[in-house]
């Protein structure tokens, strides 16, 4: 029940004089409007607090996010992408979160042939009242992007 | 003409009048004299004073009377079949007042964690209805209001209603929460069913509408003595709290009332048995319900109160207070209780991660419903839930614990002692006793349990003409069938107040679209500060000058309040005074407000599509509140990602499409019929199509309703009606061969003895019914004396003496339901069966009759039918499933064995007849499915868009369902989803145009290969290859626009309206690229 709070720290590393800031992943989180969005609005109304590090962008439902757009996020920089659909069985358009979760898993294993690695991108099914699941899965790719470190595709672009 | 000089011998009222209805359908009058004295030219009589001319000038001054309808209803209240009433009558061209009592519409299914039985998230499914219902320009929410008078009749009332003060002006509240933040009163929640507090100031639940906070005049500590707090009026930023508000009574004019009161859930601090209101952790199933959300008191962990430790044993206790004669309980079955005892312990297992041990203690499962049986039968057989069949009497504490000891018999006659952490008590509905007065203060007859009095035919009707019900309010119910009644309801106003149709109601106009086409994009960005909720935490003037400098930028202000009416005033004045084409709104979110900036667009002559928000309040400031800095930075990504965005949109037309205003009803039994009659009694043209050679369908061999309705006269009269009225074409012998088309304009082909009709139409029924299962078990077929319910009924009706000189009966339930290849409940048997033994008791009291049963399925107030038939001698012997009753023939008659589970032996019945409760088994509806490509689920029936709250629409717009063919059902509930069904296909027929495309799906044809993904991606199939041109159409009126096929299309040759590739990759450029140039 504790309160997850991720933050932006100063970490002292190597000697004195050189601090480096911590890294910060970019996550963009792909999520339909339905029941994903509204989760993270509850999650604002009930003052959760995660982690800056992810982005939102809406989308009618996860049916319209194409491979393409997954790939285009990792490809630009992104270092984890999360895609946030309706429960299975509750998607407002019947099925596109089947259809997401089918084109989630195909993206992962491009990701992991190209070596970025599959984790980097997960679906979640976070229900409209779900602000905790939201959080939840924030906190989760947070964590996992800071574990294997920075797309070396963003760091090649500067 | 001369015919209506016969007026003396009827009785004199005109078919306007609702009495000449009931008398109608109750065989004392004549409907269709009336008809034809209507036609009589009034002056011709105008001197003469004779019995029938003073009659017929009666029948005129009432005539008079109705043309004064009101075409306004009033629904009283807010719960979910309230909303539905609400929104099916404001969108079929009535205004409607939505009188609630409490500060927010949304009832007790807002407070549900899940619904059964696909475990479905309450919220998720209400909370569009509610902003909807907030939304709509013709429903005015009247909330902390009651009706305190009814006057005037059937299409003139005026309504006496009292509005008491919420101290906050809903006008300037912008639901921040800082009056809730500062208040010190702590009080008791209520939404949280008394586990946790909320403030003196505060919103019942996070998502209600009207989403405005309220100051509670109990316990406000300025209201009871003025000037000693007043913490929420200094620091509320939008000066919204105001505590000279004063209690308002207003008289409103309306032609119809609809009750949807609800229901208040049984208090069981009346029996000591229980200990509820001692021990912590005996609860109800309402305070669980608050328990397993996540909006509830313990965050969504599924904790005990007393210790907050999580449970590893609950017990569920059902039928507490309801099936129980005695002093203080309800003697009816509350219905839902023992699928949402299901529900929870499947819920509950899952928080456990399926580590509890979860035990329903019951009389019988009553899960009759659509999809229910399959829900137990999963949660006894996968999910390991126990089910004991023993009522539990008492509840012993076990020391200090905090759990409990509960004594049972089990199913082998054993005494068994068992530990629990926690009980649930799974308590019954009742009415409320404020529902109670109202009923008396309007004059309305209730039946002996406190419910409204209605019949079987007209299953909404309540005692005052004018005054419908729904809902709980007329007997315990789900959601679905609240929701249908709902309907129903709107269905019956609006046939009486037909002539009052869109006399109030309003429309908005908006100027004529500016053209921008081709124009550079010139983007305005406004930067909310809403009150201190993002201006506290984010640097609202940095995110400004940082807006002010991405390109395509020309204009970049900040506001107190981007959404107040000054706001939209001034923004209206900016696009046109800058010349914008493409405007951003960083504040809240576009789910509440997005609708608001758009309006002000079409205002500003824009095109609504032209407007995109960055939701840096949800998002940002709320979110991140610990992190100014980190949120400040935040905003301005989010803010360059919308600008980036909002470039690249286009302006998208609107098509509209005339609407075709007649119906299409397929299926001529008393659900098509039904729907058939309230469509043209609106002024539908309706075409009837039936199979066979005649009307009536499966009702015409029934004898009676369990309410005592004698249906086949009532059919017969039906029948009369539909084939007697001018706006109904019937179709006898008459099958669908194929049909086209889309919402608003079918065109289907019937197929006439072999001669081929085109009908063109705008929606579509579909009441094909279903029909009785034939037996191959008990030795159905094989001997004469052994016959299903419809036969039995046949029977009687004709006088056979081998049913009515038969001396034992027996009676064998669940025929062919209930069954592994048949899993779902047949719903009407049960009650069939209590109706008929207990006739052939009455036809001869000397009969023995014997009921073998799995369990007694008598739901809500029908069981009084079942403790008559026990107390008239009904023997009730319960069989196992897996050891069926036989049925043999010998020498001497008919022997029937079964093994008592009392008794633990075999008894052996040789009955002069023996009736199978034989199943109601769906037609074979797949060419009809395949036809207009509708769902169907396992069991064969049709499958409607949304279990609970869309029942009798189809997925596939215009196409609506009702009576068996979606799931088996007495005739009350045919008729009041058949009323349904016409209620929501008024909503379409309603209108002269619809509005379609928009932010909907195209196809490049320079892209486009035809690889038919898209064709096979969509849930709507509605691209389709145009074989002759060689490419993929999009029909822009069908299209729902959730662009699964763009997102599946390899060649991105398709283009969604609003939310193309170019958008999306634009966005997550900017998201990435963090110097102001980069767009």
């Amino acid at each position: 029940m504790e309160q997850q709070t991720a933050q932006p720290e100063m970490t002292v590393i190597g000697g004195v004089d050189e601090i480096v800031e911590e890294f910060q992943p970019k996550i963009e989180a792909m999520i339909c409007t339905y029941c994903t969005y509204a989760a993270a609005d509850l999650a604002g109304s009930q003052r959760l607090q995660y982690p800056p590090t992810v982005k939102i962008v809406k989308y009618p439902c996860t049916g319209r996010i194409s491979v393409a757009h997954i790939l285009k996020a990792f490809e630009l920089g992104a270092d984890a992408v999360l895609v946030g659909g309706c429960e299975v069985g509750t998607c407002h358009f019947i099925e596109g979160n089947l259809r997401a979760t089918e084109r989630v898993a195909y993206a992962k294993k491009l990701l992991e042939e190209t070596g970025l690695g599959g984790d980097r991108l997960e679906m979640f099914y976070i229900s409209a009242s779900d602000s905790h699941g939201f959080v939840n899965a924030v906190n989760e790719m947070t964590d996992r992007a800071k574990k294997m470190g920075p797309n070396f595709l963003g760091q090649a672009r500067g | 003409m001369v015919q209506g000089f016969r007026v003396h011998r009827t009785n004199v009222v005109t078919p306007y009048h609702p009495l000449a209805y009931e008398q109608g359908q109750r065989g004392k009058g004549n409907p269709e004299r009336f008809t034809l004295l209507n036609r009589v030219p009034f002056g011709k009589f105008n001197r003469v004073n004779s019995e029938p001319v003073n009659a017929y000038r009666e029948i005129m001054t009432q005539k008079e009377i109705a043309r004064s309808k009101v075409g306004a209803v009033m629904v009283v209240g807010g719960g979910i079949a309230g909303i539905q009433a609400a929104l099916d009558l404001a969108d079929s061209g009535f205004y409607v007042y939505l009188v609630e009592k409490s500060p927010a519409i949304g009832g007790k299914m807002a407070q549900l964690d899940k619904t059964f039985p696909t475990n479905d998230c309450s919220m998720c499914i209400l909370s569009p209805k509610l902003v909807e219902c907030g939304r709509h320009l013709n429903i005015e929410i009247l909330t902390l209001s009651e009706v305190k008078e009814v006057i005037g009749e059937e299409g003139n009332f005026q309504v006496k209603v009292i509005q008491n003060p919420r101290y906050i002006d809903v006008g300037k509240c912008i639901a921040c929460g800082i009056c809730a933040d500062k208040c010190p009163q702590k009080v008791k929640d209520e939404f949280n069913m008394g586990i946790g507090t909320r403030k003196a100031a505060y919103i019942p639940y996070p998502q209600a509408v009207p989403l405005k906070y309220v100051i509670d005049p109990q316990k406000c500590i300025w209201i009871k003595k003025p000037g000693r707090c007043g913490a929420c009026q200094i620091n509320c930023p939008a000066g919204a709290v105001d505590f000279e508000q004063t209690r308002k009574e207003f008289t409103l004019k309306v032609g119809s009332i609809i009750l949807a009161p609800g229901f208040g859930v049984f208090d069981p601090t009346i029996f000591d048995t229980y200990n509820y209101a001692k021990l912590p952790n005996v609860i109800t199933s309402m305070e669980f319900e608050r328990i397993l959300s996540t909006s509830g008191p313990y965050q969504g962990h599924m904790v005990r109160p007393s210790d907050q430790k999580e449970p590893k044993r609950i017990a569920w206790l059902q039928c507490v207070g309801s099936r129980d004669s005695h002093h203080g309980a309800n003697p009816y079955c509350s219905t839902v209780c023992c699928t949402y005892a299901i529900k929870q312990a499947l819920i509950a297992k899952e928080h456990s991660k399926g580590s509890l041990d979860a035990a329903i203690f019951y009389i019988d499962i009553r899960t009759q419903g659509k999809d229910f049986e399959k829900y137990y039968m999963r949660a006894r057989d996968v999910e390991g839930i126990r089910f004991v069949k023993s009522k539990i009497t008492k509840v012993l504490p076990v020391d200090d614990t905090g759990n409990f000891m509960i004594r049972y018999t089990d199913g082998s006659g054993k005494r068994v002692e068992e530990e629990f952490d926690l009980v649930v008590l799974s308590v019954g509905l009742g009415v409320q006793k404020d529902a109670v007065s109202l009923a008396e203060r309007l004059g309305i007859e209730l039946t002996p349990c406190n419910f409204v009095h209605t019949s079987s035919f007209r299953p909404v009707q309540t005692s005052r003409p004018g005054i419908y019900v729904c809902g709980v309010f007329q007997e315990p119910k789900d959601i679905p069938q609240s929701v249908m009644e709902a309907s129903a309801a709107a269905c019956d106003s609006a046939i009486a107040l037909e002539e009052a149709r869109n006399t109030l109601v309003k429309e908005k106009t908006y100027p004529e679209e500016r053209p921008t086409v081709g124009e550079e994009p010139r983007i305005g960005v406004f930067v909310c500060h809403c009150g201190i909720n993002i201006g506290g935490i984010v640097d609202v003037p940095e995110v400004r000058d940082y807006a002010k400098e991405l390109p395509y930028v020309v204009y970049a202000e900040d506001n107190l309040f981007t959404c107040s009416q000054d706001t939209q005033e001034k923004m209206k004045e900016v696009i046109q005074r800058e010349r914008l084409n493409r405007v951003v709104v960083a504040a809240c979110s576009p789910t509440t407000h997005e609708e608001l900036f758009q309006e002000t667009l079409r205002d500003a002559r824009l095109n609504k599509y032209l407007v995109g928000m960055a939701n840096i309040r949800n998002q940002c400031s709320w979110v991140h509140s610990q992190y100014p800095r980190a949120a400040t930075e935040k905003s301005k990504d989010l803010v360059r990602m919308a600008v980036a965005r909002a470039r690249l949109f286009q302006p998208l037309p609107q098509l509209t499409v005339p609407v075709d205003h007649k119906t299409l009803v397929i299926g001529g039994g008393i659900s098509g019929m039904m729907a058939a009659l309230a469509l043209a009694d609106q002024g539908f043209h309706t075409y009837l199509v039936e199979q066979s050679s005649e009307l009536g369908g499966n009702a015409l061999r029934l004898l009676n309703t369990w309410q005592g309705d004698e249906i086949a006269g009532g059919v017969k009269k039906m029948i009369r009606q539909v084939e007697g009225h001018p706006l109904i074409d019937v179709y006898k012998g008459s099958t669908i061969k194929e049909a086209a088309g889309f919402v608003g304009n079918f065109q289907t082909t019937i197929s006439q003895n072999g001669t081929d009709i085109a009908l063109e139409h705008g929606v579509v029924i579909v009441a094909v019914g279903g029909e009785e299962y034939k037996p191959t078990e008990y030795l159905y077929g094989q001997d004469e004396r052994v016959l299903t319910h419809l036969e039995l009924d046949t029977a009687i009706s004709k006088g056979d003496k081998k049913v009515t000189g038969a001396k034992v009966v027996v009676f064998i339930q669940c025929v062919g339901s209930r069954e592994p290849d048949r899993p779902y409940c047949s719903k009407v048997c049960c009650t069939h069966t209590m109706k008929s033994a207990l006739r052939l008791k009455e036809m001869n009291p000397e009969i023995d009759v014997f009921v073998l049963y799995r369990d007694i399925r008598t739901y809500g107030q029908r069981e009084e039918l079942y403790r008559e038939a026990r107390m008239r001698g009904v023997v009730f012997i319960r069989y196992n499933p897996e050891l069926k009753p036989e049925v043999e023939k010998s020498d001497t008659g008919l022997l029937v064995t079964v093994k008592d589970h009392i008794l633990g032996r075999n008894v052996v019945i040789s009955p002069d007849v023996v009736v199978l409760a034989s199943a109601v088994v769906p037609r074979d509806n797949s060419s009809l499915a395949h036809i207009y490509k509708l769902a169907l689920n396992e069991d064969g029936f049709f499958m409607e868009a949304h279990p609970k709250l869309r029942p009798v629409d189809f997925a596939n717009e215009g196409i609506f369902l009702a009576g068996m063919a979606h799931y088996p059902k007495p005739i009350e509930e045919s008729i009041a989803q058949a009323k349904a069904a016409a209620s929501r296909a008024c909503t379409i027929l309603s209108r002269k145009k619809m509005f379609a495309g928009g932010d909907v799906a195209r196809v490049d044809e320079t892209k486009c290969v035809c690889c038919l993904t898209c064709v096979y991606t969509c849930p709507y199939e509605v691209p389709r290859l145009d074989e002759e041109e060689g490419v993929i159409t999009i029909d822009a009126v069908a299209c729902q626009g959730c662009g699964i096929c763009a997102g599946a299309c390899p060649r991105g040759a398709i283009i969604v309206g609003h939310n193309t590739d170019e958008q999306y990759i634009a966005q997550t450029n900017a998201l990435y690229k963090f110097s102001a140039a980069a767009g």
